[in-house]
């Protein structure tokens, strides 16, 4: 596969006034790669991409695309193509004319752009829908005309502004295999733009997680879902469990948190964090409701909790455990279910067990919200 | 039930009043172009006469005056239409805190009376003819030109907000897509911004192109040596009106009714098509188009066929039809008329003068007292002239008749009426 064009941003800042939109953003992306700016709406991300795309100048640092500066160079000089939220479908033009307006601007006969919307319109499934216009066109199927227009001006990095947002689940989780088949096939680089982690995380080679301009961790999915750099990271991907507190005592690569409600912890440190926890920090620790297991109820120890359970459902494969949690959030226990009895619990006291390495301890920081 | 019923007819007959009161004044208008009396009106219907047309057609002042409405027309489309859409580009542009100030101003223009437009205008590029040092016969002094510019001063903000309205539902995601894909601003703004506003560009333009047409209060002080149609009019109206002017009336209506007509056969054709292509695929399509050949698709060409049709038939009976023989008929009866009532007055008089006699020979002390003194002498008054005249009148000569019956029929109207009276009293 050719290795494809890599972006660097380097040192960005991008203010609106006094507002800072993104704070002091170091990105890497590999040339070919699938990677992702995931974080809840407002955090910043569209802005990065307008900066690559050029719709945008950086208040301060430089973006980088194949290594050259594109500093004061416009979005239709630059190799990139976007595809819009909304996808921004030409409304007046036919399906074929969308898709090959950049030959129609490169100057291109109207047989070659015919030939070539012919052949994009075969890749992404649509043949003989070339003479529609987008308006008689359902969701999922403009989705691919926008798809395909930006392939066609053959771009080495497409960038994609949260394109799946306004289709049903349904179609919404088919668009993402087939998203990322696309990429495989054409092998350019993928800037992907989302809030919804499933979306990052199924289908990204690489994930940046942003919160409020700042770039928290950048990684795979795998390493953010288990090893989250900060406490947002942690409580953005994915659901978890959050034991508030202070670091006892530091073992190595492990820490004991005196927590607020469910008495002394032992932790793993996530790997970002590790030297950086002193005794006496405020903490928090994290644990997956599907890395929690029931123990006999009172077992004492620094890898048990015991809480009331305050109500409890079935969900097919999982029993969904809900106890008193801390800081007003439900503690969430999900056992898989392999056909075991199980018995109401709602009122009385269980206790759970973990083992250590499934329980990630951060410095104390800011949780995403619900 | 009865006030259900009653309320039914109110509202019909409040919607006859009412559509009376739209359109009877243009009915009755459009119907006196085709009556011979030389003043517009609809009775005693006469003949039926195309005449009227072919005045018009003769009359240089009002094809003059066509004419510069039509070059004052363009001329303001193009100025008002272009200064509107820069206006309402600039207006999705503004700093947002500006936006209402600058809308209240760019809006002020039509609230501005036209006779204050039209004064400034000639006062305004008056000083500037005369600080650039030219002479009164610069082209800013030219009444083309001020009528243009006077006009366009408030017809580009009627302009703006046709333009403004259909910007608003630009998503300017469309312009970013294709800079995106590489294209220049300038190639942005022709292919993706411009197909975009066409239609409300031409409503615009039609808007502009009337509201030139029909302006008189600006133009009254800009025209110069160009009088527009509705300057010639007003001028024309005070020397009195002829059915010509009428004539001219019945053909602005026929052709607005017209291409109003077209432009919704258009709209209905186009929901059509739109809702036979959401549940026809591509290639049903082309078979179900094609059907109804190269005119269905061409609302202009069906206009056009119509239009010759309507002109050519129009043109053919009027030429074949001579309404001569009837205005001469006309014009003999009234004569005959004319002709009895003279003699039955005579008769009366005669009567009388001889009953008189009788009065006198019986009673000597009567004094000379007149039955009817002021009825009869003001008849008298009246009456004698006219019959002088019509006499006198040439009855063929129709041009003759023409400026003369003015006069003629001015008072035979009202004097026909009267002597009927007079005769049942």
């Amino acid at each position: 596969m050719s290795a494809g064009v890599g972006v660097d941003l380097e040192n960005l800042w991008i203010r609106f006034g006094d507002f800072v939109a993104v704070r002091d953003a170091n990105v890497h992306i590999k040339g070919g790669d699938f990677f992702s700016f995931l974080g809840p709406s407002g955090c910043g991300k569209t802005t990065i991409l307008r900066a690559v795309s050029g719709f945008l100048e950086p208040s301060e640092g430089n973006v980088l695309i194949g290594g050259n500066n594109m500093k004061g160079i416009g979005p239709n000089k630059r190799p990139t193509a976007l595809i819009f939220q909304n996808l921004a479908l030409f409304p007046l033009m036919k399906v074929w004319e969308n898709i090959t307006f950049s030959m129609e601007i490169a100057g291109a006969s109207a047989r070659d752009r015919r030939k070539r919307a012919d052949e994009l319109l075969d890749m992404i499934a649509l043949p003989g829908q070339g003479d529609k216009l987008p308006s008689e066109l359902s969701g999922g199927q403009r989705q691919r005309v926008a798809i395909a227009r930006a392939l066609c001006a053959e771009p080495d990095v497409l960038l994609l502004d949260e394109p799946l947002s306004a289709l049903d689940l349904k179609l919404r989780q088919h668009m993402r295999t087939e998203l990322r088949e696309i990429q495989k096939r054409v092998g350019i680089t993928f800037i992907y733009i989302t809030h919804d982690q499933g979306e990052a995380l199924t289908m990204s080679d690489d994930i940046a997680v942003m919160r409020a301009g700042v770039i928290d961790q950048i990684a795979d999915g795998k390493t953010i879902y288990n090893d989250p750099a900060t406490a947002f990271a942690a409580s953005f991907v994915g659901e978890n469990n959050v034991f508030r507190g202070k670091v006892l005592e530091v073992r190595g690569d492990q820490a004991l948190i005196r927590t607020n409600r469910s008495g002394d912890l032992l932790s793993r440190i996530s790997t970002a964090n590790q030297g950086k926890m002193n005794v006496g920090d405020d903490a928090m620790m994290f644990i997956r409701p599907e890395a929690l297991s029931l123990a006999p109820t009172g077992t004492q120890g620094d890898h048990f909790v015991t809480a009331k359970v305050n109500h409890e459902e079935f969900e097919g494969n999982s029993f969904n455990i809900f106890m008193e949690g801390d800081g007003g959030k439900e503690l969430k226990v999900a056992i898989p279910n392999h056909g075991q009895s199980f018995d109401d619990h709602s009122g009385q006291d269980m206790t759970l067990e973990y083992d250590v390495n499934n329980a990630v301890a951060v410095p104390a920081g800011e949780l995403a919200a619900e | 039930m009865t006030t259900d019923k009653i309320i039914r007819v109110s509202i019909w007959v409040y919607l006859g009043i009412f559509f009376a009161y739209l359109l009877g004044p243009l009915i009755i208008m459009s119907v006196t172009a085709f009556n011979s009396p030389s003043f517009p009106r609809m009775t005693p219907w006469e003949c039926l006469t195309f005449n009227w047309f072919g005045e018009l057609f003769r009359d240089e002042r009002i094809l003059n005056g066509i004419w510069n409405s039509i070059l004052v027309g363009f001329g303001t489309v193009i100025l008002s239409v272009s200064m509107g859409l820069a206006g309402a580009l600039m207006l999705t542009q503004i700093w947002p805190k500006l936006r209402a100030t600058y809308y209240t101003i760019i809006i002020a223009p039509i609230l501005i009376p036209g006779v204050v437009i039209g004064i400034s205008t000639l006062v305004f590029w008056d000083r500037i003819n005369r600080m650039l040092g030219l002479g009164a016969d610069s082209f800013l002094s030219n009444g083309l030109f001020l009528t243009i510019i006077g006009q366009s001063t408030f017809i580009a903000s009627y302009c703006m907000l046709v333009l403004v309205a259909r910007l608003q539902r630009y998503d300017i995601a469309l312009t970013e897509a294709a800079l995106d894909l590489g294209a220049t601003h300038a190639q942005a703004f022709r292919k993706v911004l411009m197909p975009f506003m066409m239609p409300a560009l031409l409503s615009a333009s039609v808007l502009a192109f009337l509201a030139s047409f029909e302006n008189y209060n600006t133009t009254t002080f800009t025209f110069g040596e160009y009088p527009t149609l509705t300057i010639e009019l007003a001028q024309k109206v005070r020397y009195g009106i002829t059915p010509a002017i009428s004539a001219l009336a019945f053909m602005i209506v026929a052709l607005t009714v017209f291409f109003a007509l077209i432009n919704e056969a258009n709209i209905k054709r186009k929901k059509m098509i739109a809702d036979a292509r959401k549940d026809a695929t591509v290639g049903e399509l082309a078979g179900k188009i094609e059907v109804p050949g190269i005119i269905s698709r061409n609302p202009a060409a069906i206009a056009l066929i119509v239009l010759v049709i309507g002109v050519v038939s129009v043109t053919a009976s009027a030429m074949a039809y001579s309404p001569d023989q009837c205005i001469a008929n006309v014009q003999e009866q009234k004569r005959l008329e004319t002709e009895k009532r003279i003699q039955e007055l005579r008769d009366r008089r005669a009567k009388e003068a001889a009953e008189k006699a009788a009065a006198e020979g019986a009673e000597g002390g009567a004094t000379q007292t007149a039955p009817k003194p002021s009825n009869n002498s003001g008849f008298g008054g009246v009456f004698a002239p006219n019959t002088l005249n019509n006499e006198g009148a040439d009855e063929g000569a129709s041009d003759e008749g023409a400026d003369g019956t003015s006069n003629n029929s001015g008072f035979g109207n009202v004097f026909a009426p009267n002597s009927l009276g007079t005769d049942d009293n």
